[in-house]
Formats: structure tokens, C-alpha cells, sequence
């Protein structure tokens, strides 16, 4: 049914259509919606054998899906920033032990400083953890993905998180097809656990293992992650089938054709990037974009299908490695690994902390690409002057004081002279 | 502790030029000004105080006073607290934590502090529900109070931070009520001066997201004995009483924490002695 609905809304409406059995939630901005609608739903009746648990941290939240993951029930929580972190030992065990909880993230920055705002740093940075991950572009993708997650996660026994960037897609109200719950029925299949109490066959989960068998756990982890480059394009393909829609998949292009430039781009921002094409193709610029929506597998074969041709790819993160610069970009250095003629990849670090990526930026941007290629990585809309300050205050005066607040009072001041001095 | 009385700064001087942007009529203005004023009455310059906090409303604060501040992350403030406080023995430490922040994602903490009975003094501003996040229960929300996060209320005893302080080792336990500012500034007095980990828990109402706790300062009376200083008596009348009795309900004798490297120093200073004579 169409709705004009706030994200967190259709996304909550969307995972109750996928008939959750446990819901553990603590609140986090800018997640909390989601999870509030659906206790929404539980009192109202409208989401029914379900289990809602509020619980006292993320560490429990993750840990409580865990424990109904492992009793073979349908376990889904949500988190975002510093809420992912606390549970960072929840999220590897949940990976290692092959449970296939759903968990969305509101993608938000990580402090210090502290900061509300969307960012990808949260969900990159257990990147590694062994969860297959997902990025939405809308909040029409942000519901079909979770239908999606579900799906995958228990096919694999692996758990799943869905990235959707906070407040740009949790808190828009936009128009979005909430699906009907018989077809969500015919596309998601009862969930059939790997792992069952078996009263025949009483077992102890969490085993002890040694260098004997460890890399080959790990392996098995990783090649299931292999298996699942096929099955998110068969899944997204069935999707399409079932609700008419081209949602998910590993990633989408988008006027690639011709292209001499190309960008590679995660979650909403995508949209902004397809207007800037709009308009600098007007201009005769030849510039097409890819959209990745799997990060977790990283989907090297079909990238490196897609960006071999142009001269130069431009990838644009919401993330930073710091110490080493764009994460995204190094993943698609690997895609062009060893590949003859592979294009120049220029790392771009944008929208930090919420900072917002405008079109005039994005149009400097791609164009400096073309006249002026760069090197390492290049943040967006960086604040050189107050960054000059900075360091020529840092080697001035040891006793320097903290950064943030540094840069906070110069920025309220404008003052030409350090914060301290 | 240095009690001594020294007229040094006024209550406004503790205060910072922030202007503090919690909702009018909240509870915690109060305990800034209950802070300000015990600070100028204890006469600690501001420097020689800490502010530490979590996240949360409450947990702002910090940087509300002209005392140093740490603003760490969610509930766990006492940890930090801990290390600032064996690390600068000299500052006196006040850590401000709300009921969320204090007693669910760092409530272990909690019982860790109180056991480890290190001298700083934890105030808890407790409104019964996370006012940050708008609205959702903590663990001192009554059992029926509904909220989206919890459909028909969470069902679940309440957990009781007085009980549970004593029952963990905490040297000094008082209710208090934001809405006496001069009360609440004395006790905070007290528990500063009083050796050891000192807990306060405030009653400080959320406005904006429990409108009904607006009724709280009819509803609280002093506490009708003195301070006790046996941990079994305070918890038995604590765990009878109505919930709104203010006052100072227990005064321990436990040796606090001692610095293992002030014992160290001490120990060498005493064996040079030795040898100058
Ligand atoms: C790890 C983590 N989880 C969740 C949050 C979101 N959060 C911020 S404050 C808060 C609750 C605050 O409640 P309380 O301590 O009672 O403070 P109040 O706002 O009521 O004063 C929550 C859940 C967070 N900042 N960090
Ligand atoms: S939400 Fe509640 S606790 Fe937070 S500032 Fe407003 S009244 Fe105070
Ligand atoms: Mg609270």
C-alpha cells in the first residue's frame, strides 16, 4: 500500500511483515523510531507473537537476539554509533556462531566528539565482523531490504545488518509502497533454523577451538560470505518478481555507458550524485555513477565488470580510515586489482558527522577529477583556514588543549588568535 | 577533604557562560544551582573539582559549571571517574549521572564504585525515564508506566539504587529532592566531606516527558530518623519507606580506597627518613 510515512515508520512496518518473534531494542538516536513503531504495533495488536523486550543496553539487546537466535527464533534489533559499538562483542559472536539475527543501523557518526548526525563510520567499522551488509539508497529500499535480509540471513544462517542513513532516510516522511503481508509471505519463507533444540540431541553452542580448527571456522564464514554474492542478485531478482520493484541486488548503475568518469557511492547520498550527473551531463560531461548496496560481501567480480572502461573512478565515502584514508576507495582499489587498463581510483571523504554534500560541491568535485586527477585522499568541503590555525597553534603550544573544543571556539569567534592563548 | 570554610567564590562563579539547554522547568536546573551552591560553601575553588558524566540530559552538566568537566560516553562515568580520581588525588570528584546512564548501561559500574569505595561523590538525577532519547523507561520506571519501547508498561520491579548501594559497599547514601535546592546543596555538602564513595540519588523531574512527576514536591517529606550507620537498618527502612523521604539515610564507616601509589610513596618517604637520621 502507498504511504506518505516517516522511514522509521515504513521500516518498522516492513520488518513486522517479516513476523519477528523477538524484538530487543534500546533506545539510540536516530534508530529509536524504528523500534518504537514497533512496539507500537506489538500493543496494538498489529504485530502479533512477538516478543518485544526492552532491555538495558545494546550489549544486551544483541546478546538477548543472540539467545532467541540460538532457540530458533526470528530475532531482530536495531542500533546505530556508539550503540553498535557497545555490542561490538555481541556482533562478532553472533557472526562466528552463524545466527541469523536482523539488525538495522541508523548510520550515525562515532565520538569523540560527540555527534548525532549520519555518517558511515558506525557500520564500517564492524565491516569485518562477518555480517553480510546493506546499504538503501531510499527508504523504499530501506523496507524492501529488511524482506530481503530476512531471506538471506536464515538461507546463509549469517547475520544481517541494513545501513540506513540517519535522519536523511529515518526521519523523512516520503512516499513509500509498504508491501501487503500475504506477498511478504510468499517471498519469505517460515524461518527453518540450521540449529534447533533437538531434545534428541542435546547440544552445548559456543565451543572451545583450538589452532586445529579455527582457520577453517573463519573460512567457512568467509567462503558462506562468497555464496552470498550470488544468492543477494537471486534474491533481489525474485523481489523484482514478486513486487515489481528493483530493489537491492549487489549494486546499480546508473548512465555508465559512455562514461569517462565514474563514481562509486553507498546509501542516500546516491541520490544527490545522480542530480549532479543530470546536470553535468547537460554540460556534455561524460560521468555515470555506480551504486554499491553490498558492502558486506564486497562485491569485487561485478564491480570490476562495471569500472573497467573510464579513466578515472571517483569514490565517495561517508567514512574514514584514519591513518589511512577512504575504506571504500581501498575496496575498490581491490576490485581493480591487477586488471589491465584498470582506471585512477580518487578517494573522496564527504558528509561526515552530518555535514551536508551539496550539489555545487559535488559538481567541483567531478570536474576535478577530470582536469585536476588527485592522489590519497581528498575531504570535501574541508575548512582549511581553521585547520591551519589549528596546526599552527598545536606546534606552537604544547600544552594545546582539546581539539574539538579548540576548533568549536574558533569557529564561534572566528577569532584570529588560538582558543587558549 | 578539606572542610575548612573559606568565602572564595560565590555560587555564581562555579557557573559556567553555557546557557544550559535543558527544557524549562526541569529538574536538573535545580541541581546546578544545589552544586553551585555546595561548592561555594565547601569554598573549593573550581579548579580543584571534577564534574565527570556520562550521556544524557543530565549528564550535560558538566559543562554548565566552571569546575574542570568530563563529558564521557554513555554510562560510564564512573569508570572514568575512578582513573581522574587515582590519578589527581587532590580533586575533589563529583560525578553526575541520570538513571538511565547510571543504573541500566552502566549499572554495573555502579556496583563496582560502590564496592571499590574510592572518595568521590555520585549524584544520580533520576526521573524515572531517559528524557535524552524522549521517553523510555529506565529501570526506576514503575512497572505500568507506558511507553512505545515498552507496550503496556515494562511489567518489571523497579530496580531500588539505595538498596543496591548499600548492599554493594557505598560509605554514604541520602535521597534528595531538586526542587530543594538549599537541602539538596547541604547534603551534597555532606556526602563530599564524607570519606569514601557517596551517593546521592536525586529526585529530579523530567517535565517534558513526566509531566505527572511535577506532583513529586508534594509529595516529599524529610526523612522522619537520622542517619544510621548500620547498612542492614538503612535498607530495611529504605526498602519500606514511601519512596519520597529526603535526607541523609546512611553514614558508613568503611576505610575508603587507598592509593596503592600514595601508599608506595608514603613508604619510601618514611624509609628515607630513616636513613637522615
Ligand atoms: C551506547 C549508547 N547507547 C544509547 C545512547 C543513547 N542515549 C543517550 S542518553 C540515553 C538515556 C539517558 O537517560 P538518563 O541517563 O536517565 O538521562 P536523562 O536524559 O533522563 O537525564 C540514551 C539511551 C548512547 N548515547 N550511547
Ligand atoms: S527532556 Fe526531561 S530531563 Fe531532559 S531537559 Fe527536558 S525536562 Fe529535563
Ligand atoms: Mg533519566
Amino acid at each position: 500500500m502507498l504511504k506518505q510515512i516517516e522511514g522509521s515508520h515504513a521500516m518498522a512496518e516492513g520488518i513486522a511483515l517479516c513476523r519477528p518473534e523477538v524484538i530487543c531494542a534500546y533506545p539510540i538516536t536516530p534508530q529509536t523510531h524504528i523500534v518504537e513503531r514497533l512496539g507500537e504495533m506489538v500493543r496494538t495488536g498489529e504485530l502479533k507473537n512477538c516478543e518485544f523486550i526492552n532491555v538495558e543496553s545494546e550489549f544486551t539487546a544483541l546478546s538477548v537476539a543472540i539467545g532467541a537466535s540460538a532457540a530458533g527464533a526470528r530475532a531482530y534489533t536495531a542500533t546505530a554509533s556508539q550503540g553498535l559499538l557497545f555490542m561490538a562483542e555481541a556482533v562478532y559472536n553472533a557472526a562466528g556462531l552463524g545466527l541469523p539475527v536482523v539488525m538495522t543501523i541508523g548510520n550515525r557518526a562515532i565520538g569523540a566528539p560527540i555527534n548525532i548526525w549520519n555518517d558511515h563510520s558506525d557500520a564500517m567499522s564492524m565491516s569485518d565482523a562477518g555480517w553480510m551488509q546493506l546499504f538503501a539508497e531510499t527508504n523504499q529500499e530501506a523496507v524492501d531490504l529488511h524482506i530481503q535480509a530476512f531471506r538471506l540471513a536464515e538461507e546463509l544462517s549469517m547475520p544481517t545488518m541494513v545501513c540506513v542513513d540517519g535522519f536523511i532516510l529515518t526521519h523523512a516522511v516520503e512516499r513509500v509502497d509498504v508491501p501487503e503481508q500475504a506477498e511478504v509471505d510468499d517471498y519469505l519463507p517460515a524461518y527453518e533454523p540450521v540449529q534447533v533444540l533437538d531434545p534428541n540431541d542435546p547440544i552445548s553452542i559456543g565451543a572451545m577451538v583450538g589452532p586445529d580448527a579455527f582457520t577453517e571456522v573463519r573460512f567457512l564464514q568467509h567462503y558462506k560470505q562468497t555464496l552470498a554474492l550470488r544468492l543477494i542478485s537471486e534474491f533481489a531478482g525474485e523481489f523484482k518478481k514478486q513486487f515489481g520493484r528493483d530493489s537491492g541486488g549487489l549494486l546499480r548503475t546508473y548512465k555508465i555507458d559512455d562514461a569517462e568518469v565514474l563514481v562509486v557511492a553507498m546509501g542516500s547520498v546516491n541520490g544527490t550524485i545522480k542530480d549532479t550527473i543530470d546536470e553535468m551531463r547537460a554540460d556534455g560531461i561524460r560521468i555515470g555513477l555506480v551504486t554499491l548496496v553490498a558492502f558486506r560481501p564486497f562485491p569485487v567480480e561485478a564491480l570490476r565488470k562495471v569500472l573497467v572502461g573510464p579513466k578515472h573512478v571517483v569514490v565517495i565515502e561517508k567514512s574514514l580510515a584514519v591513518g589511512m584514508g577512504g575504506q571504500l576507495a581501498l575496496h575498490v582499489d581491490l576490485a581493480l586489482r591487477n586488471v589491465a587498463g584498470a582506471p585512477q581510483v580518487h578517494s573522496v571523504v564527504a558528509g561526515l558527522g552530518g555535514r551536508p554534500i551539496t550539489r555545487p560541491s559535488l559538481h567541483r568535485l567531478f570536474r576535478r577529477a577530470l582536469v585536476q586527477p588527485w592522489e590519497g585522499t581528498h575531504f570535501l568541503d574541508l575548512n582549511e583556514e581553521v585547520i591551519a590555525k589549528e596546526l599552527h597553534y598545536v606546534r606552537k603550544v604544547r600544552r594545546s588543549g582539546p581539539t574539538a573544543e579548540n576548533l568549536l571556539r574558533r569557529l564561534r569567534t572566528g577569532a584570529q588568535k588560538p582558543a587558549a592563548d | 577533604m578539606t572542610a575548612e570554610v573559606r568565602p572564595l567564590c560565590k555560587p555564581a562563579e562555579y557557573k559556567s557562560d553555557i546557557k544550559p539547554v535543558w527544557c524549562p522547568g526541569c529538574g536538573d536546573y535545580h541541581v546546578l544551582m544545589s552544586f553551585t551552591r555546595a561548592f561555594a560553601e565547601l569554598g573549593l575553588p573550581p579548579e580543584q573539582i571534577a564534574v565527570i558524566s556520562g550521556i544524557g540530559c543530565s549528564s550535560r552538566i558538566p559543562a554548565y559549571t566552571s569546575c574542570y568537566g568530563f563529558h564521557g560516553v554513555h554510562g560510564r562515568s564512573l569508570a572514568l571517574a575512578a582513573g581522574l580520581k587515582v590519578a589527581r588525588s587532590d580533586l575533589t570528584v563529583v560525578v553526575a549521572s541520570g538513571d538511565g546512564d547510571g543504573y541500566s548501561i552502566g549499572g554495573n559500574h555502579f556496583i563496582h564504585a560502590c564496592r571499590r569505595n574510592i572518595d568521590m561523590t555520585y549524584v544520580v538525577m533520576d526521573n524515572h525515564i531517559y528524557g535524552m532519547t524522549k521517553g523510555q523507561p529506565s529501570p526506576t520506571t514503575e512497572p505500568e508506566f507506558d511507553t512505545a519501547l515498552s507496550p503496556g508498561g515494562t511489567g518489571l520491579r523497579p530496580f531500588h539504587p539505595l538498596v543496591i548501594a548499600l548492599a554493594s559497599g557505598a560509605n554514604f547514601v541520602a535521597r534528595a529532592f531538586s526542587g530543594n535546592p538549599n537541602e539538596t546543596a547541604s547534603i551534597i555538602v555532606e556526602a563530599i566531606r564524607h570519606p569514601g564513595f557517596s551517593f546521592i540519588e536525586i529526585l529530579s523531574p523530567c517535565v517534558t516527558f513526566r509531566p505527572d512527576e511535577k506532583a513529586w514536591k508534594d509529595l516529599v517529606h524529610p526523612a522522619p530518623v537520622e542517619a544510621t550507620n548500620d547498612p542492614g537498618k538503612a535498607s530495611r527502612r529504605i526498602m519500606t519507606d514511601d519512596g519520597f523521604n529526603i535526607g541523609i539515610l546512611y553514614r558508613g564507616d568503611r576505610r575508603p580506597y587507598q592509593l596503592h601509589m600514595g601508599q608506595a610513596s608514603a613508604e619510601l618517604a618514611e624509609l628515607e627518613r630513616e636513613f637522615e637520621t
